[in-house]
């Protein structure tokens, strides 16, 4: 994967399902109407500020709470590069990959300040105020995921039904 | 070396005679839940696949609880979506039959399978010895088309229960606690495992309770060691009970408890985490709006026999919503014969449909601006049950009773 560089929008411990989509919104016909409702019970104003390309830094158990798929839909349609989490839930972290949403554990949380530009070069390192934070390498079979844009582009390109 | 019953449930749905935390294998998956909070995604993403099949229709059960009775068009669509694509592909339905952890304890799960839901709280089905864990709307979908998946081999925390639970103490205190003291990942990635004469002392549905919240702790799944209370459950209902695995004595656990039941206390989950646990005791007043007894973590017939037994001398309070959902109609249909649905009525209590209620946040009882809630739910996350401002406290079926009564978060004893 190649590397990138985007903006930091800094969030901290247990962010949960709820937080990242309200029961409330999941009724909405498409990810593209539950957008705008992202993170609103802790940010309401954080999902309009957020930018294609952007990165969000957050501290541990990111996802934790319910199975809702939309919540990593929503993340990547709101166009962010990757989360770095000092942990994430594990229901989360199969519904991202799946879902094609880069995830990357870190403890950057403790490094940056919201609004910083960092460089991230997936499985191998991140950049941020001079500093270089190694990361580890993601399994081969998930960056297979990953590559493909989800696990259901992934069985299907397997399968040689799409290239 | 000897394996735990997580590994050991793996291994016989990898069909190999020996596999260890951390592995990655494939497995053959024994059942398949989904309900209304995703399955029209599922079945969406289904259609638009180029040559979609279902490996097997009858390892998949479709359960209807989330939003039943539908509230507005677009759940009732879902619904539609749902019942349709059932009576096309042969599979099996509950609609409106309780919350699907329950309708699935009772109606399908066996110990010793592995099972796959498209609901968080699937970790339940360790209350019979069985493994399962939740996913999300894609992984269900490749389940639903392969009959598989892949899942990774966790490790095994052992907690070992020890005595019993005093007077007016409950599971749910107990787990409570346990979740308080580990932290809300404490157990992530990982399969709680509850053993000892604490844990057989309890009954399945008391193991219910613990099982259920093993994923407030971020755990894979939860499962009590069976034993023949399980066997005596699963055989009434005419189901097997073959495969009752224990944990080898010298199976790896990556670490383990220890836990006095009688030293446990009735304790109080705080705004806005499962983890931020208070004993009862030490909680200032705290003035509520209004309290629900329900949820697959605790809208059993033993919960709605504890409310029913203060209602029969107390009245609701002007002003405080008491609402109760059984956990099923089998729940529902005990809690009528005992006479407990009319003590609850006739006290003030709303006696809801089995369905996830105010649990859920969004088809029933949802909470206003700065309202707050003490629950006998699953989740005290911010907004969980209404308004982003709202509150939400989680507690026992006792302590949530008492508080309806007296208008703030109190045991039965202070009334």
């Amino acid at each position: 994967m190649a590397q990138f560089t985007g903006k930091v929008w800094l969030l901290g411990d247990d962010i949960d399902t709820d937080i990242i989509i309200p029961t409330e919104y999941l009724a909405l016909p498409s990810v593209d109407d539950m957008k705008k409702y992202a993170f609103s019970p802790l940010r309401p104003e954080l999902a309009g500020q957020i930018a294609p390309g952007d990165i969000i830094v957050a501290g541990k158990n990111f996802g934790c709470g319910s199975s809702r798929e939309q919540a990593p839909e929503i993340i990547k349609h709101l166009g962010v590069a990757c989360v770095i989490a000092k942990s994430y839930a594990r229901i989360f972290f199969r519904n991202a990959i799946n879902n094609g949403l880069l995830l990357i554990e870190s403890d950057l949380h403790d490094h940056v300040q919201e609004g910083d530009t960092i460089t991230v070069a997936p499985g191998e390192q991140i950049e941020a105020g001079g500093e270089v934070y190694p990361i580890s390498p993601l399994p081969q079979n998930l960056l297979d995921i990953l590559e493909a844009g989800g696990l259901v582009r992934a069985m299907q390109k397997r399968n040689g039904l799409i290239s | 070396m000897g394996m735990t019953i997580a590994e050991k449930i793996v291994a016989r749905a990898a069909g190999l005679p020996e596999v260890r935390a951390g592995e990655i294998h494939t497995v053959a998956l024994d059942k398949l839940l989904s309900n209304d909070g995703t399955t029209h995604l599922t079945i969406d993403m289904y259609h638009k696949l180029k040559n979609p099949r279902i490996a097997d229709p009858g390892k998949i059960v479709f359960v209807v609880d989330h939003n039943i009775p539908a509230e507005n068009p677009k759940t009732a669509a879902v619904h539609k979506k749902m019942r349709d694509f059932a009576r096309e592909h042969g599979i099996d339905m509950l609609e409106g039959k309780g919350v699907c952890h329950q309708v699935m304890v009772e109606n399908y799960v066996e110990p010793g399978q592995l099972i796959f839901g498209a609901d968080s709280h699937t970790c339940s089905y360790g209350a019979l010895g069985a493994f399962g864990t939740g996913v999300g709307c894609t992984d269900m979908l490749y389940a639903i088309v392969t009959g598989g998946s892949w899942v990774m081999v966790p490790e095994t925390l052992r907690f070992n229960l020890h005595g019993k639970l005093r007077e007016g103490v409950y599971p749910r205190d107990l787990m409570l606690t346990i979740i308080g003291d580990i932290g809300a990942n404490g157990a992530n990635y990982k399969c709680m495992e509850f053993a000892g004469d604490g844990a057989h002392g309890l009954s399945v549905n008391d193991r219910f309770v613990l099982c259920n919240l093993a994923v407030e702790a971020g755990a894979k799944t939860g499962i009590v060691e069976p034993d023949e209370k399980v066997r005596e459950y699963v055989e009434s209902r005419g189901r097997k009970a073959e495969n009752l695995f224990v944990s080898d004595p010298d199976a790896k656990f990556l670490k383990v408890y220890d836990y006095d039941l009688d030293k446990i206390e009735p304790v109080v989950a705080c705004p806005h985490f499962v983890d931020n646990i208070t004993p009862l005791k030490d909680l200032p007043k705290v003035e509520i709006d209004e309290a629900f007894l329900g949820s697959c973590n605790n809208g059993r017939i033993d919960e709605l026999r504890v409310a029913a037994e203060i209602l029969k001398d107390h009245k609701v309070k002007d002003g405080i919503r008491f609402i109760v959902s059984p956990a099923s109609n089998e729940v529902y249909l005990q809690a009528l014969e005992e006479g407990i649905i009319e003590t609850l009525l006739k006290a003030g209590a709303m006696v809801m449909n089995a369905n996830c209620s105010v649990c859920w946040g969004s088809c029933q009882g949802v909470i206003g601006e700065n309202e707050v809630l003490v629950s006998t739910g699953t989740r005290n996350f911010k907004g969980r049950a209404g308004h982003k401002t709202s509150k939400v406290y989680l507690a026992n079926a006792a302590v949530v009773t008492a508080s309806a009564v007296a208008g703030y978060i109190t045991g039965p004893e202070a009334l």
